[in-house]
């Protein structure tokens, strides 16, 4: 078991406008990408459970070119909202970083 | 082959770049310049407040370097959202400094000013129409809302840039805008393929980032072609790959293979990137799939004025049975300030209590926790219809929290370490975005003004 943070080349999230929230996971090699695409832990499920966001709002993408995965979701509030915690959305993929990422058999 | 070569100085008007690499790379032949200088990142009190992004000194700066060689070339110089949210208060400002700067180098040109806030009579009957589509997640709106919002702006295509040009303008200052349509509007005016067009104009809207380390901001070059584009960083010392340009599609998009524009969808699911020799980068196989055209609002109304204190919590008597303190202790100070002004007043106010060092960046959608901290910090925000009343919410709160009783100490304490005077801050007029849809026009000028002065 490794950590996805110990995987990734970079996990970051930002606001896609300011009602969406967007984490990508990068990987530095395909081989890599490829593993944790594999693995088929990160899913609508997971953020659900990890975040309290519901599956049906959650969406997931491979993304070949940059050996990326991409979620997507609804912020709790726009950003700027008087109760919004994160303006930019920049710290939101914090719990991802620990997520731990079987080993292939 | 027909080609447009244009130059985007910087991501962000104002967040600067080396005058040398764009002089230098204007020699080599461009048809125009363009940059952003819109962003909702700052959330909506740029729009609602009437509030600049990036300073007056650091815009004049980027502007000036940019409009003298613009100028020197004869090329067109466009400007997107202008001033951050792209109001027409916003616009207004940057054309104020482009008037200064003018002056002071004596240049003399033709402007437009394409302003973004549309009526509202106009939009209030489009609702009326049907003609509002929600996009997920929108907020419910009626009529009150199109009516009382502070500020409403529609983010333009390309049309309005084009309309511009083609009555002679020689530099375009436009209101909130589409980041792509900005850049795409003169390749689409001189006939240039909508795919690559729309894909280039997606990587350029952000300067040069699309780069293999950003170590500091400079600008892209791009050359669009019949059926790719490709791109060059203006740093000498900055390189693009096949990977930090693909990469660049996921940045600040929700979906990296549909992009929504005004008149359709950019399609990037058989996007092949490619090393073009030097530090370039060529991209072939983007596509735009036409659609019904809408534009998309964004809105910024009032909700009241805030202010807020920070304090640090380090006492261990404390930090042990934390959770119920703290509950002891909000009780007993919106006890006091309900004492102070009366249930009324106090039933006006938002409090809001947010623990760092636990949950101050995810709040309730932080799923870690731990057993024992060392060190806490309690923000309070206080939203309230008037900055008095705001402030005295949080004075009363703060004062009452900083005393509240521990209970393993007998006598009187001091439970909050504030890090600044004064421990009351006052932060203004709050505003909120209200606004999540598109609006269907039966052209792409509807919503959008435009008028012509000579400098």
């Amino acid at each position: 078991m490794a950590t996805l943070g110990s995987m990734a080349q970079l996990i970051r999230s930002k606001n896609a406008g300011p009602w969406m929230l967007t984490v990508d996971i990068m990987f530095s090699d395909a081989e890599t990408y490829r593993h944790v695409v594999s693995t088929g832990v990160i899913t609508a499920a997971l953020v659900e459970d990890m975040f309290g966001v519901p599956s049906g709002q959650v969406e997931i993408f491979e993304y070949n070119p940059a050996n990326a995965i991409k979620i997507s979701f609804p912020r709790s509030r726009p950003n700027g909202h008087p109760l919004d915690t994160d303006l930019f959305g920049g710290q939101q993929f914090a719990p991802l970083v620990d997520l731990e990422i079987p080993d292939l058999r | 082959m027909k080609t447009v070569k244009y130059i985007s100085p910087v991501g962000m008007l104002g967040g600067g770049f080396t005058a040398e690499y764009f002089y230098e790379a204007l020699e080599g032949g461009v048809d125009f310049v363009a940059v952003d200088s819109g962003s909702t990142d700052g959330g909506p009190i740029n729009l609602g407040g009437d509030k600049y992004i990036m300073s007056h000194a650091a815009i004049k700066r980027d502007l000036r370097i940019i409009l003298i060689g613009a100028r020197r070339h004869r090329i067109p110089m466009l400007v997107g959202s202008c001033g951050g949210s792209g109001g027409n208060w916003n616009l207004n400002w940057i054309w104020e400094i482009v008037q200064e700067i003018a002056a002071e180098e004596g240049l003399h040109f033709r402007v437009a000013l394409i302003e973004a806030e549309p009526d509202r009579e106009l939009l209030v009957r489009k609702y009326r129409e049907g003609r509002f589509r929600p996009l997920q997640p929108a907020p419910d709106i009626d009529e009150d809302v199109l009516v009382r919002t502070r500020r409403i702006v529609g983010m333009m295509g390309p049309e309005p840039f084009i309309e511009a040009l083609n009555n002679g303008a020689d530099v375009v200052l436009a209101g909130r805008s589409s980041d792509a349509a900005l850049f795409s509007a003169f390749p689409l005016s001189k006939g240039m393929p909508a795919g690559p067009t729309w894909h280039a104009a997606k990587i350029l809207e952000c300067g040069g980032a699309a780069v293999d380390q950003m170590v500091k901001p400079e600008g892209m070059h791009c050359t669009v072609a019949e059926d790719y584009f490709e791109v060059t960083p203006l740093g000498p010392d900055q390189t693009s790959s096949p990977l930090s340009v693909a990469a660049h599609a996921l940045y600040e998009t929700a979906n990296p293979y549909r992009m929504a524009e005004p008149g359709g969808v950019m399609h990037l699911d058989d996007v092949q990137y490619e090393k073009a020799g030097g530090r370039s980068v060529r991209v072939r196989g983007s596509r735009f799939e036409p659609g019904p055209y809408t534009i998309k609002l964004e809105g910024a109304d009032f909700v009241g004025y805030r202010s807020q204190m920070l304090g640090a919590i380090a006492d261990p008597a404390i930090l042990d049975d934390f959770d119920t303190w703290l509950d002891d202790a909000k009780a007993g100070a919106e006890f006091a300030a309900e004492r102070t002004l009366g249930a009324d007043l106090l039933r006006e106010c938002v409090i809001d209590y947010r623990v760092f060092g636990r949950n101050g960046a995810l709040g309730s959608r932080e799923p870690r926790s731990q057993e024992r901290y060392h060190e806490l910090a309690l923000l309070i925000l206080v939203l309230a219809p008037t900055q008095e009343l705001a402030s005295t919410v949080t004075g009363i709160l703060a004062q009452t929290i900083l005393h509240f009783a521990v209970p393993r100490w007998k006598g009187l304490v001091s439970n909050l370490a504030y890090p600044a005077a004064p421990q009351v801050v006052e932060l203004g007029p709050a505003y909120n975005f209200v606004l999540n849809h598109v609006v269907e026009v039966d052209h792409p000028l509807e919503l959008f003004s435009i008028r012509y002065e000579e400098i």
